[in-house]
């Protein structure tokens, strides 16, 4: 990733531009819908990504971010008229604060003893936001829905704007994402991931950057929570805070790759349309057929892509360039019985 | 010549429930020495390593590194302040390159990913790893591995080195091709605290050795003067060995 392949870069313009065209020619609501969702899940995993996948901190307790991130710009608009957009950082910082709370405590929580704490975190929260008068408890909260311009973060007459703030929201997410993982900090997380031990005696302060991993993490999935609120111009702690949630942006970004910047991305590309399309098709039969064909989709790319669909899709572009990049070990292989 | 203490251990003590895995250990080390911590399985070497470094905190006693008191300080300011080490088992991030490894620990005092990778190629060439540098920290046999992690420890410019058993489980090709590094690396002025079993590494290598046993250290010397040493051979280094010697 140090050296960004032309290749992958006109690749990837022209993705951008195949995803900004897409919305003027395929205007049909329930495909545009179905992309916010894309983006949306794939920045949420791209979030997730930074914390898990180079970090190795594999939280399940995202939604509880996410859910920070609605509730405080979704509380600060209904109650004291605070524009979206503030409400959007103020969220994000929020979720930031929250995540250091926690996560200090949690410093020496290494693989699924940390996995159990945030899951057990991202219960509590929601169980003091349905029960918390002030911001509507169980019976959420509703935005208002005057004045619809881009300056209140509210369209009423098209998805359109939707979309289009949702993908920038996404590239954001991905931009943080290069930028840490090719930075200083990229690299301590990937030795922190490794073992702590290893880490601190390249005197890296695991403390401290395993705190930023979840700060900058937790910024982004609020900034996602934020959207969605403003979107859906309703929430409630069952549907911004609950853990089958933080399940799916795991298992998006595991299976997409995580650990790869483009990775959890595919995953969200994969796995969201899967789901929404059987859903559509066949779920309003109720014998959850849609279910069958999304649970065995998973366990297919989980059972010949354990590290992800990324891998395969980087193997067939890197083929070319690279045959062998280990020789020794091509030729070790071949001289084996 | 005067040269300054570089480490000062004094009166350190470790234990693990009932056992004493280190009692009253003292010694010091001088600038540009080596010294090496031997003495048989169970004897409190990686203990007193770990103790040092900060992987674990003594119960009681005291470091002291050129003056300043590191007694309990955490590992990452330990290596800040430049003492570096390697792990009994080898400790390499598995998921990066060779060079990427080296680039982590050269991150420390080169913030920016240019000059580390910088620094890294440099300590590469200088430990013969540089053909490997593309290589995964999964993919090179575990005498490169040896020789990566003290790569790593390098990359971080420490004044003291401490490795705990770079040497074992080598052939006599590898472990004449470390000693070469570590000589090499003595050169360049730095001070060398190693934990060894291999006593042909030892006593080709040593100006000093501190014997162990028992978490207690029980004699202190020149090379020769540890092997000569008849209570040390049949204790530590076994009938076989004193009998071999003389």
């Amino acid at each position: 990733m140090r050296n960004l392949p032309i290749g992958q870069l006109i690749v990837g313009v022209v993705v951008l531009l195949l995803l900004i065209a897409f919305p003027l020619f395929i205007s049909q609501p329930v495909h545009v819908h179905t992309m916010i969702l894309v983006f949306m899940f794939g920045m949420l995993a791209t979030a997730w990504n930074i914390i898990g996948g180079y970090a190795g901190m594999y939280s399940f307790g995202q939604v509880a971010f996410f859910g920070i991130g609605a509730y405080t710009s979704s509380y600060l608009l209904v109650s004291h008229g605070v524009n979206p957009w503030l409400g959007l950082i103020l969220g994000g910082c929020a979720a930031a604060l929250v995540a250091a709370a926690i996560g200090y405590p949690c410093s020496n929580l290494r693989g699924h003893y940390f996995s159990i704490a945030t899951i057990a975190f991202a219960e509590i929260v929601r169980i003091v936001f349905n029960n918390w008068k002030a911001v509507g408890a169980a019976e959420g909260l509703t935005l208002p829905m005057d004045n619809p311009s881009f300056s209140h973060f509210l369209f009423n007459s098209s998805k359109l704007p939707y979309y289009y703030i949702m993908l920038g929201f996404l590239i954001l997410a991905l931009v943080v994402c290069y930028f840490v993982a090719n930075s200083k900090m990229g690299y301590y997380f990937r030795a922190i991931k490794e073992s702590h031990r290893v880490a601190e005696v390249m005197g890296v302060n695991v403390v401290l950057y395993r705190l930023i991993a979840v700060m900058i993490s937790a910024f982004l999935s609020a900034m996602a929570g934020t959207f969605y609120a403003q979107y859906v111009l309703y929430i409630d702690p069952d549907s911004v805070m609950l853990l089958p949630f933080s399940v799916q942006i795991v298992l998006i970004s595991m299976l997409g790759g995580a650990g790869s910047l483009m990775g959890p991305v595919l995953g969200a590309a994969i796995l969201i349309p899967a789901s929404e399309y059987t859903r559509i098709a066949l779920g309003a039969k109720g014998t959850g057929v849609d279910m069958l064909i999304y649970g065995f989709l998973i366990m297919m790319i989980s059972m010949y892509y354990p590290e992800g669909v990324w891998k395969l899709v980087s193997r067939i572009g890197r083929k070319k360039t690279k045959t062998s990049v280990h020789p020794e070990k091509a030729a070790a292989v071949t001289a084996q019985p | 010549m005067n040269k300054a203490t570089c480490l000062k251990v004094d009166g350190l003590s470790k234990h693990f429930g009932g056992l004493a895995a280190n009692s009253d250990v003292s010694f010091s080390v001088e600038e540009g020495e080596i010294v090496s911590i031997i003495g048989p399985n169970g004897a409190g070497k990686s203990t007193l390593f770990n103790c040092v470094t900060g992987v674990y905190k003594p119960d009681r006693g005291s470091v002291a590194f050129f003056g300043r008191d590191i007694t309990r300080m955490r590992p990452d300011k330990v290596c800040k302040i430049g003492i570096a080490r390697t792990f009994q088992i080898v400790e390499v991030v598995s998921e990066m390159t060779v060079l990427e490894n080296v680039t982590t620990g050269a991150l420390l005092h080169h913030s920016r990913i240019k000059t580390a990778i910088e620094k890294a190629d440099e300590i590469l060439h200088f430990a013969g790893l540089y053909e490997k540098r593309d290589f995964l920290g999964t993919e090179i046999t575990i005498a490169d591995k040896k020789r990566l992690e003290v790569s790593m420890a390098l990359a971080t410019q420490p004044r003291l080195l401490m490795l705990d058993e770079a040497m074992a489980g080598l052939t006599k090709v590898e472990l004449r091709e470390i000693l070469e590094l570590l000589r090499k690396i003595r050169s360049e002025g730095m001070t060398l605290v190693i934990v060894e079993h291999v006593m042909e590494a030892v006593m080709q290598i040593s100006d000093r050795v501190v014997v162990l046993n028992s978490g207690k250290k029980i004699m202190e010397g020149k090379p020769k003067e540890v092997v000569s040493d008849r209570e040390v051979i049949q204790a530590y280094l076994g009938e076989k060995y004193s009998a071999h010697i003389s």
